[in-house]
C-alpha cells in the first residue's frame, strides 16, 4: 500500500537502499494493474506484459546490485499508451483496424527506457488513434476516472493519467497533439508534460497530427516530470523533426522558490462558460505561485480564440494522410467480403475506423482538395505563423504563462458522445500552445464540485506554458508549486489505500 | 525556312517525363538497400518503407548530392530551399497511401540541355527536375487470382526530369534520352537503364497543325516504354494516329496511351476524365531542404567532364570521326578505358615518335576499343574494367602492331588471348611465336626460294598477271611460317622480279 503512490525518487531511493527490488516493485504494480486497470476496472489497460515485465525487472535488479549510480528510472515501473510502437507487443491504437497488429520495432522513447531498464507493464487505453478528449473513441469502451468512475478521465491519454491517478504505475508514456497530456492530467489530478514539439522523438509514436504531435509524459509530481524528461528529450536521427539542443538537467536545476520569475496570465484564457470554481481554483493558485516569489503580470493573447479553428483544420488534414496507410493491405484489418481491390480500401477502412476516425478523414480529405487547399490548409497554416509570433512576443515580457487546464472538471461519461464539438471545447486552453509547438504542463491545484453532482469533488488542473525549449522554466514553477501545496500527494479512495 | 514553330506541315510537340533512379547505397528516406538487381520479392524492406505505424522519413543527403547535381549538369537553377510534399493515392504498391515528391518547390528548374540532330544542334528547355520516391511494384500470377507486391522498390530514390514540350521528331527524343543517359552515367548518378527500369520514360505528344502556331490543346501520355527503340517507335506511331486523326478535322482523345510491344503500336489505358487529385501538402515529417550557395558551387566545380565537352575534345584532340567518338562516348566505362589507353600511348610515344604518329595511333586505339574490344566485352557481358585486359598492356600491343613487330593478324590472335587469360603482349608474342620477321635477309632468302621453284608464276605476273604477284606474296608467307613482315615482304618481292 505505502508503495502505490510514492513518487519515482523515492522508490527508486528505495530500490538503492535495497528495501525493495525491482522484481518485488513490479509485481506489486503487476498485481495493481491486474486488480485495478482491467477492462473489469478502470480500463485503463488494453494490454498488461507481465512476462516481459518480470524479465526487464531482473535484468533491472543485476543492474542496480552492480551500479550505484543506475538512472532514477532504472527498476522503476510504467505503462505505455497503446499509440507507442512496442515491439513483439501488440499495439492497436485503440483501433479495430489494429486489433491484432503486433509490431516489429520500438518506438524510439521505448528503447530509451529500456535502455534505462525501466519496467513496461503494459499498454493503455486511448481514444482510437488519439483522436479524442474522454477514450470514448477507443474500440474498447472508456476507461473510467478513478476519482469518480462514472465520469471521463479525459483523453486522448485517459488511460495513462488513470493508471497514474489510481496507482497502478508510478508514470506514464503519453502524446499531446491538442491537450491528450494536459486535459486527462487535469481531470485525473495528476501532473502532466507536454514537451515542445521536436523535443521527443515520435519516431515510432503511430502519427495523428505530424507537425504537433508531442509524446511525453504522466507522472506524480513535476520532479517526476523531469527526471523522464532528462531520459526522453533528445535528437533521434530516425526524427527529423527532433532537435539537436542540449538538454539540461532538468531535475538537478530545479528550485524551490521563484524570484525573479515573471509569470504572465493571459486574459483570454479564462473564457466564459469556464466553472467558477475552476477558475476560483486557478487564482488561488497564482496566489501561492506569488507567495513564491514570483512577479505576476496580466497579458493579452487576442488571437487565443482562433487556435481550435487552426486545430479544427490542420488536424484532420494531416490525419486523413497519416491514415492513408492502413489500408488492409500490407498488415492490419482486412474485412473479409473484399472481393476487389477497392472492396479492401472500402470496407477494411470502413469495418476497421470508428467514427471519428471516419469523421476526421472525411474533413481532412476535403480540407486537401484541389480548389481548397489555399483556402484552409493554408490560410490556417499562416493563421498558425500568427499565433507563433503572438507567444513569442508574450514570451519576451514572462518566462511562462499559466491559466486552467481544462475549463471544466470530468463530466459523465456518454455525456459527449452526441457532440462532435467535445474535444475542441475541453481542449480550447491547451491547443493554442499546441499549435505553438509549445512545452506546457498540468498540475494538480486543487477540486470543484463536478457541474452535475455538487456531492462530487473533482480535481482542477493549473496549466504552466513555457516558451520553445523552455521546458526548465516550466518545470522549476511546477515544482516550485509542489514544495508548498500537497494537491499532487492526494490520491483517489477505492484502490487499496 | 519560316518561323520555326510555323510550318506548313505537322509538325510533333513533344515534353518528355523521365524518371532516373538514383544510384544510393540506401533507400531515399530509411536504411533498407537500394538495390535494382535485387531478385529476391520483399528482400530491401523495413518498417519504414512499408509504413509501419508510427515510421518517419529521414532524407537520405547523397540522393539529394546527386539530384543537385543532375541538375546542375542540366543547366539548371538549383534551389537554396525546396520542399517535399505529399502525393496522395491509393494503390497497394503504395504503402504510405501517399508518396514523398516535390510538388511546387523542386530541388532543380530552368534547365536546357543541348543535342545534336543530324548535325544541328537542338536546345531541349528542362522545366523542372525533382527528388520523390519510388513505388513498389504489383505482381499478377497468371490465372491465380491474387496480386502480390514486392515493396523491395518502394522508396528508392528518383529524380523526375520534365521537359518542355520542345521536341519535335522521335528521333529527337532518342537522341535526348541518349545524351541524358549518358549525363547520369557520367556524373555517377545512376545506371539509367531502360530495360532494367533504372531510367523510364513519359512522353506527352500532341501534334501542331500546318500553320498553327499555339500548342495543340490536347496531349497524350504513353506508359510502358522500356527501351530507346521502342521510345521512338511509340512517338512515330502516335504521332502518325494524331496527324490522321487532325486531318479528319477533329482534335484526339485526352488519355493516357500504353506502348504494347508485340503489337508495335500504343492502347489506350485510361482517359483523363478520371484525373487523381492528389491533395499535395508539405510533408510535415520533412524539414525544409536547405542547399547553400557554397554547397551548390562545390558541386558544380565536382561535376566531371559532360559527354558534350568529351565529344568536342576528342575531335580537337585526337581527330577522331564524329561517328566514332559518339559511339565511344555513349559507353562510358569504354571512354574511360580509351582515354587510359590513350595517356600510355602517349607516355612512350612523345619520346620517341612524332605527332602523326601520336594521330595514328589514337585512331588506331579507338578502331580498336570500338571493333575487337567491343566485340569480346559484348560477348562476355563485361564492362572494360572488369576485363584481364590492362590498360598499359593493350597499349604496348598497338606499339608493336604499329611498329612492325607483329602483323595486324598476329595482333588480334594476341588481342583474344589476352582477353581469354591476361598477361603481357610480349610473353604471348613469344609464347605463341608471333614475332614477325623483319630481317631482310632471312626474307630474301625465302622469296629467293619461292621465285626459284614457282618459274611459271613468276613469268605469268611479268606478262601482267597481278595475281600471280599474290600468289607468290603468299608461298613466300608460307615460307617465312606467316611471320614475315607483310610490307617488307611486298616490297622485296616486288624488287627481285623487276
Amino acid at each position: 500500500m505505502e508503495l502505490a503512490y510514492l513518487e519515482i525518487s523515492e522508490l527508486a531511493e528505495k530500490l538503492r537502499k535495497k528495501e525493495i527490488s525491482s522484481v518485488e516493485l513490479t509485481k506489486y504494480f503487476l498485481e495493481r494493474v491486474k486488480k485495478y486497470g482491467a477492462e473489469n476496472g478502470l480500463n485503463a489497460f488494453l494490454t498488461v506484459t507481465e512476462e516481459e515485465a518480470l524479465t526487464q525487472a531482473e535484468e533491472a535488479d543485476r543492474i542496480l546490485s552492480k551500479d550505484p549510480n543506475a538512472s532514477f528510472l532504472t527498476g522503476i515501473p510504467y505503462a505505455a499508451k497503446d499509440l507507442f510502437s512496442t515491439k513483439g507487443i501488440r499495439t492497436t491504437a485503440s483501433s479495430k483496424i489494429l486489433d491484432q497488429f503486433v509490431p516489429v520495432f520500438n518506438a524510439t522513447v521505448i528503447e530509451k527506457l529500456n535502455s534505462e531498464r525501466s519496467v513496461l507493464l503494459g499498454k493503455t487505453n486511448l481514444d482510437e488513434f488519439a483522436h479524442g478528449s474522454s477514450t470514448e473513441t477507443s474500440a474498447y469502451g472508456p476507461s473510467k476516472n478513478p476519482w469518480d468512475t462514472t465520469r471521463i478521465p479525459g483523453g486522448s491519454s485517459g488511460g495513462s493519467a488513470a493508471a497514474v491517478a489510481a496507482g497502478l504505475v508510478p508514470f506514464a508514456l503519453a502524446t499531446e497533439t491538442g491537450g491528450s497530456i494536459r486535459q486527462p492530467a487535469s481531470l485525473c489530478g495528476v501532473s502532466g508534460w507536454k514537451p515542445t514539439y521536436g523535443r521527443v522523438s515520435r519516431y515510432g509514436v503511430s502519427a495523428m497530427t505530424s507537425s504537433n504531435d508531442s509524446p511525453g509524459t504522466i507522472a506524480r509530481s513535476v520532479k517526476d516530470l523531469a527526471y523522464t524528461a532528462e531520459i526522453l528529450a533528445g535528437h533521434d536521427p530516425k526524427d527529423s523533426t527532433t532537435s539537436v539542443k542540449d538538454i539540461p538537467n532538468y531535475a538537478a536545476n530545479l528550485r524551490s522558490d521563484l524570484k525573479g520569475v515573471k509569470i504572465g496570465v493571459p486574459k483570454e484564457y479564462f473564457i466564459p462558460g469556464m466553472q467558477p470554481e475552476v477558475e476560483a481554483r486557478i487564482h488561488e493558485a497564482i496566489q501561492k505561485l506569488k507567495e513564491l516569489g514570483a512577479e505576476i503580470i496580466e497579458v493579452s493573447l487576442p488571437l487565443t480564440k482562433y487556435g481550435s479553428l487552426v486545430y479544427a483544420i490542420v488536424t484532420p488534414a494531416e490525419i486523413s494522410s497519416n491514415l492513408a496507410r492502413f489500408d488492409g493491405i500490407r498488415y492490419g484489418h482486412r474485412s473479409e467480403d473484399a472481393k476487389e481491390l477497392s472492396d479492401i480500401y472500402d470496407k477494411s477502412r470502413d469495418e476497421g475506423f470508428g467514427d471519428e476516425a471516419k469523421r476526421r478523414i472525411m474533413t481532412g480529405t476535403y480540407a486537401l482538395s484541389a480548389g481548397y487547399y489555399d483556402a484552409y490548409y493554408l490560410k490556417a497554416q499562416k493563421v498558425r505563423r500568427l499565433l507563433v509570433n503572438e507567444f513569442n512576443d508574450v514570451f519576451e515580457k514572462v518566462d511562462a504563462l499559466v491559466c486552467a487546464s481544462v475549463p471544466n472538471v470530468a463530466q459523465k461519461i456518454g455525456t459527449a458522445k452526441d457532440n462532435p464539438l467535445f474535444g475542441y471545447i475541453a481542449d480550447q486552453l491547451n491547443i493554442p500552445a499546441s499549435m505553438a509547438g509549445l512545452p506546457a504542463l498540468s498540475v494538480p491545484c486543487g477540486f470543484a464540485k463536478a457541474e452535475d453532482d455538487s456531492s462530487v469533488l473533482m480535481p482542477v488542473g493549473l496549466q504552466i506554458i513555457g516558451p520553445q525549449w523552455g521546458e526548465q522554466n516550466i518545470f522549476n514553477i511546477g515544482h516550485a508549486y509542489q514544495t508548498i501545496t500537497d494537491w499532487h500527494k492526494k490520491y483517489p479512495k477505492g484502490f487499496g489505500e | 525556312m519560316e518561323e520555326k514553330n510555323i510550318t506548313n506541315e505537322y509538325t510533333p510537340v513533344v515534353g518528355l517525363e523521365i524518371h532516373v533512379q538514383l544510384k544510393t547505397k540506401s533507400k531515399m528516406f530509411c536504411d533498407s538497400p537500394n538495390n535494382p538487381d535485387e531478385t529476391v520479392p520483399n528482400m530491401n524492406i523495413c518498417e519504414v518503407c512499408t509504413a509501419q505505424p508510427g515510421t518517419l522519413p529521414v532524407t537520405n543527403k547523397e540522393a539529394v548530392r546527386l539530384g543537385a547535381m543532375l541538375g546542375l549538369a542540366l543547366n539548371c537553377k538549383i534551389a537554396n530551399i525546396s520542399k517535399f510534399d505529399r502525393k496522395s493515392y491509393f494503390y497497394p504498391d503504395l504503402p504510405k497511401g501517399y508518396q514523398i515528391s516535390q510538388y511546387d518547390k523542386p530541388i532543380a528548374e530552368h534547365g536546357y540541355l543541348d543535342i545534336s540532330v543530324d548535325g544541328v544542334v537542338k536546345r531541349v528547355r528542362i522545366r523542372r527536375a525533382h527528388l520523390e520516391e519510388d513505388a513498389g511494384k504489383n505482381i499478377h500470377p497468371e490465372g491465380l487470382g491474387y496480386s502480390l507486391v514486392d515493396y523491395n522498390r518502394a522508396g528508392c530514390p528518383l529524380i523526375e526530369i520534365v521537359t518542355e514540350p520542345d521536341i519535335t521528331s522521335a528521333k529527337e527524343a532518342r537522341v535526348f534520352l541518349e545524351e541524358l543517359r549518358n549525363i547520369v552515367r557520367y556524373i555517377g548518378a545512376g545506371s539509367a537503364d531502360m530495360e532494367k527500369g533504372t531510367m523510364r520514360l513519359e512522353p506527352n505528344i500532341s501534334v501542331r497543325k500546318p500553320g498553327q502556331q499555339e500548342l495543340p490543346n490536347y496531349k497524350v501520355e504513353v506508359k510502358n516504354i522500356n527501351s530507346f527503340k521502342f521510345a521512338e517507335a511509340a512517338i512515330e506511331y502516335e504521332v502518325a494516329r494524331h496527324i490522321e486523326i487532325l486531318k479528319e478535322g477533329q482534335t484526339p482523345k485526352q488519355v493516357t496511351m500504353g506502348w504494347n510491344e508485340k503489337a508495335s503500336q500504343t492502347v489506350e489505358q485510361r482517359s483523363k476524365e478520371d484525373v487523381n487529385d492528389y491533395r499535395y501538402f508539405p510533408d510535415p515529417d520533412l524539414p525544409i531542404l536547405n542547399l547553400s550557395d557554397e554547397f551548390i558551387s562545390q558541386l558544380q566545380s565536382a561535376l566531371p567532364e559532360l559527354p558534350a565537352a568529351k565529344r568536342k575534345r576528342f575531335k580537337e584532340e585526337y581527330g577522331l570521326p564524329d561517328e566514332d567518338i559518339q559511339n565511344l562516348v555513349n559507353w562510358k566505362e569504354l571512354t574511360e578505358y580509351f582515354e587510359e589507353v590513350v595517356s600510355e600511348i602517349q607516355a612512350w610515344v612523345k619520346a620517341e615518335h612524332t605527332n602523326e604518329d601520336m594521330l595514328k595511333l589514337m585512331k588506331m586505339a579507338a578502331n580498336w576499343c570500338l571493333q575487337d574490344f567491343s566485340a569480346l566485352l559484348n560477348a562476355s557481358k563485361i564492362n572494360p574494367n572488369e576485363s584481364r585486359i590492362t590498360q598499359e598492356n593493350f597499349a604496348e600491343l598497338l606499339k608493336h602492331i604499329a611498329d612492325g613487330k607483329i602483323s595486324v593478324t598476329a595482333g588480334k590472335k594476341v588481342f583474344s588471348e589476352m582477353f581469354e587469360h591476361g598477361g603481357e603482349p610480349d610473353h604471348i608474342i613469344e609464347d605463341l611465336g608471333l614475332t614477325q620477321i623483319s630481317d631482310t635477309s632471312e626474307i630474301e632468302s625465302a622469296i629467293d626460294s619461292v621465285i626459284k621453284s614457282n618459274e611459271k608464276a613468276v613469268l605469268d605476273y611479268k606478262a601482267g598477271q597481278q595475281k600471280s604477284f599474290g600468289f607468290l606474296v603468299g608461298m613466300a608467307m608460307k615460307e617465312l611460317k606467316g611471320k614475315g613482315n607483310p610490307q617488307l615482304v611486298n616490297e622485296i618481292l616486288k624488287k627481285k622480279l623487276e
